[in-house]
């Protein structure tokens, strides 16, 4: 049996990179599966069982958050020391200032019951859709480069900063998006959770 | 006549049964080497109707004979039982209009049977040991471990209260399977290797949906959605409160209060119900107490009037495909399960939706019993080339700031799933800390089911913000949440205290499950006493008779005291509670009539070669 890292990374036994062959991972994550997932365990000790339960709970957890870029990147970041703060609604990137306030505005009016204010939102969500679209190229190009370079050096660091950066832009527009989407179809959007996937 | 054992040695292994506990009918069933085989019972039935009836002595019975009850003994029997499983009494004001279900007034659900009342759960462990009685008959051995399928869409207290029930009817429950991950699995066995195929269960009580990838084996739960107060049962009570009108206006008599009659015409809706998916037309036909009732319905009548049911089906299917992130046309296969899927109307739906034909190779009755007995060969090692991968079907989350829910563990996530938070106090010197455990898919918190309130106590009185206590959420196999505290500083193990919002606490369960040993004993004592009572019938009967024989006079005076003193100590505790007592009695008895025995023996043996007849 391996010995059990909590590190998604270690557990899986795969080189702590940005950029990640999904269909190798889906492979190791079922053989994993077959090694460790609780049903294997049902005839041993409780111990055993125990260590069975918190083992594939990592691995599903790791799974989960490896297989998803933005999700993957943001752990990357922790483990490596680049905290990523809850973004708050005032740090607007300045890029986006115009954008905002006249989203803002239009929103209101939607929520006053102004249905004129629609094919403006319309518009937004597009151009907020496209935004995060090359928000993720850029990401894709920064995991490259981090990718490249020699681990803990300088370029690196240069790498996660630039990656942390985009990250926050990304979430910032994802809960653009989101506002957005709420504001259209009020019914159906609460109840859906942000999909943050690239 | 002499036996010998076979020690078949660590092969050798209790038998894990597969329970499929349904809302109106329940099955078991086990793996055998050529594959699952559902049980049958001594008069060749599978099914076991899922309806418990109190009996006059005080016992719950299961079954057939239940279900025969519900019509003679309305009030002392119910069904549909799970619909309660893991609810409170505010969520089920809306069955109560069209269940006969007699609540009592208490916080937890309590049904009232014959003046008594019982939670859902001992009236489903009254149907498990009903499957678990059928299985020992059929398997010549005790059944001690079982897997119990339930609805993927249940939340954490639903499963809880699963668990509970199988406890109660002496089940340890190893495993509680989603039940269309486990009719997949009985598709599965000799179905393609590899593919995405979704599961359509529409039950009798339930509607789930289920999209899973197949990979060499791998069962991969990708999404998975439903209703769990949606099913064939809201067909039934839609077409009884039809015929209750129509039935008004032609008799002029509301039958509504009368259960009898009322349960009757329900059997007679259902009838027509399961007769419309293989004919285009029939009756609705009641004769009672004399009276005729007989209507008309033909199919298309029957569509008409269930559509908007099966309407309600497609929008979890088409937000299961959205979470899965896939389009009708990835869907390899769509299977169905369920006894409402026979409903052709039903069928045409799902083809529509997923523009592709759907399998109903298998029962769909029977399937998921027969993929729960799969699942229970996994778990004891004779699956070996499969496993499943399940998901929770619900978000889960904890109270924060304004009455919002923080998600920690998102729906459709691998179980087991894990999420770790961070607590600390807010006021200097505050000892305990209140986690409100959510599940839902809402925002707020009024919007969420409540799970459970989680107290972190014994905190060290220290400034605010500076307690740490690590909190792990850990959604086990079962998709039931076990929570654990941690003290960030010391990393010592912190106490909890569970507070479920629904459902049983721990104490409660042990408690039942302790009444429950004690009445058994007590059913035992009473079946020593009243088979002591009956030797002592006989014995008694046998003196009175010998007494009257030859060989009485044969005795010595001593002797005929001794055997009248024994019988007046056989009639003075005739009538006692203890069995032990009455057979010491019976015992000395024996003893005193064995001269007298001998000597009608001898008298008999001489009579015999004399040839004079004794009597």
């Amino acid at each position: 049996m391996p010995i059990l890292s909590k590190n998604f990374y270690a557990f899986f036994g795969i080189e702590p990179k940005l950029r990640l062959d999904l269909e190798a991972l889906q492979k190791r994550f079922y053989e994993l599966s077959r090694t460790w997932h609780p049903d294997r365990f049902t005839r041993k000790s409780p111990s055993e069982q125990a260590e069975a339960l918190e083992a594939t709970a990592v691995l599903n957890d790791g799974y989960r958050t490896l297989r998803d870029p933005v999700k993957r990147a943001e752990y990357l970041l922790t483990e490596e020391g680049f905290p990523i703060g809850e973004q708050r609604s005032k740090d607007v990137p300045p890029e986006l200032l115009e954008e905002v306030f006249e989203l803002n505005m239009a929103l209101e009016e939607l929520k006053s019951g102004d249905d004129s204010a629609r094919p403006q939102l319309e518009t937004a969500k597009q151009n907020f859709t496209g935004m995060r679209a090359k928000v993720d190229a850029e990401l894709e190009k920064l995991f490259g480069k981090y990718d490249a370079s020699e681990p803990q050096s300088e370029t690196a660091k240069q790498a996660l900063h630039e990656v942390r950066g985009a990250l926050n832009r990304r979430r910032y527009i994802e809960n653009l998006i989101r506002d957005v989407d709420r504001a259209l179809n009020p019914d159906v959007a609460a109840a859906e959770p942000v999909d943050d996937r690239l | 006549m002499g036996t010998f054992q076979i020690d078949f040695g660590e092969s050798r292994k209790s038998k894990i049964v597969g329970i499929d506990l349904g809302t109106t009918n329940s099955l078991v069933a086990y793996m055998e080497l050529t594959g699952p085989r559902i049980v049958e019972d001594a008069d060749g039935r599978k099914i076991v109707p899922s309806i418990v009836s109190l009996s006059e002595d005080g016992k719950l019975i299961a079954g057939e004979i239940a279900s025969e009850l519900l019509l003679t003994k309305p009030e002392r029997t119910v069904y549909s039982v799970k619909r309660l499983m893991g609810r409170g009494v505010a969520d089920i004001q809306e069955e109560l209009k069209l269940f006969p279900f007699r609540i009592a007034p208490e916080d937890n659900i309590k049904l009232e049977l014959g003046g008594r009342t019982f939670t859902p759960p001992e009236i489903s462990a009254a149907v498990l040991r009903q499957l678990k009685e059928n299985a020992e008959d059929a398997l010549g051995e005790t059944v001690g471990q079982a897997v119990i399928t339930v609805p993927a869409y249940f939340n954490d207290a639903q499963r809880q209260a699963t668990k509970d029930a199988g406890r109660l009817a002496g089940l340890e429950v190893l495993r509680l399977v989603n039940e269309p991950t486990a009719a997949s699995l009985a598709y599965g066995l000799d179905k393609r290797k590899n593919g995405v195929i979704a599961v359509y269960d529409f039950g009798g009580g339930t509607f789930d949906v289920s999209i899973l990838r197949i990979h060499d084996g791998i069962f991969e739960v990708l999404a998975t959605n439903g209703d769990t107060h949606l099913g064939g049962d809201d067909i039934d009570n839609l077409l009884l409160r039809i015929a209750l009108e129509d039935l008004q206006s032609e008799w002029g008599e509301n039958l509504s209060g009368d259960s009898e009659g009322v349960q009757r015409l329900r059997r007679a809706v259902i009838a027509a119900k399961q007769e419309l998916s293989f004919v285009p037309g029939t009756n609705i036909e009641l004769d009672y107490h004399g009276r005729r009732y007989l209507r008309a319905i033909d199919r298309t009548l029957f569509e008409r009037l269930i559509t908007p049911i099966i309407e309600r089906t497609l929008e979890p299917c088409r937000a299961c495909l959205a979470d899965a992130k896939l389009t009708p046309a990835d869907i390899d296969e769509v299977v169905l399960v369920g006894g409402s899927t026979r409903i052709p109307l039903v069928r045409a739906a799902v083809e529509r939706l997923f523009k592709s034909k759907p399998h109903t190779e298998l029962n769909p009755d029977e399937v998921v019993a027969l993929g729960a007995a799969v699942q229970a060969g996994i778990l004891s090692g004779d699956v070996e080339d499969q496993l499943l991968l399940d998901v929770t079907p619900l978000s889960l989350g904890i109270e924060t700031m304004g009455g919002v829910v923080s998600k920690l563990i998102h729906r459709n996530s691998t179980i087991p799933a894990s999420a770790t938070e961070s607590f600390t106090t807010a006021v200097e010197g505050q000892r305990n800390v209140l986690i409100h455990v959510l599940q839902g898919e809402r925002e707020l918190v009024k919007d969420c089911r409540s799970l459970a309130r989680f107290d972190l106590k014994d905190i060290q009185p220290m400034p605010a913000g500076f307690a740490r206590i690590e909190v792990r959420f850990l959604i086990d196999a079962n998709g039931i949440l076990n929570v654990t505290a941690r003290d960030a500083r010391t990393g010592k193990e912190h106490s909890v205290e569970v507070k479920p919002s629904y459902g049983l606490t721990e104490e409660q369960v042990e408690v039942m499950i302790q009444e429950g040993l004690e009445r058994a004993e007590e059913d035992m004592q009473e079946r020593q006493l009243r088979e002591a009572r009956v030797e002592a019938d006989n014995m008694l009967a046998a003196t009175a008779k010998a007494q009257k024989n030859a060989a009485w006079d044969t005795l010595t005076a001593e002797e005929r005291e001794r055997v009248e003193a024994a019988k007046r100590d056989v009639l003075t505790v005739y009538h006692g509670k203890d069995h032990h007592v009455l057979t010491a009695a019976l015992e000395d008895l024996n003893q005193a009539t064995m001269t007298l025995a001998e000597n009608m023996m001898n008298t008999a043996v001489r009579g015999a070669l004399t040839g004079t007849k004794i009597d």
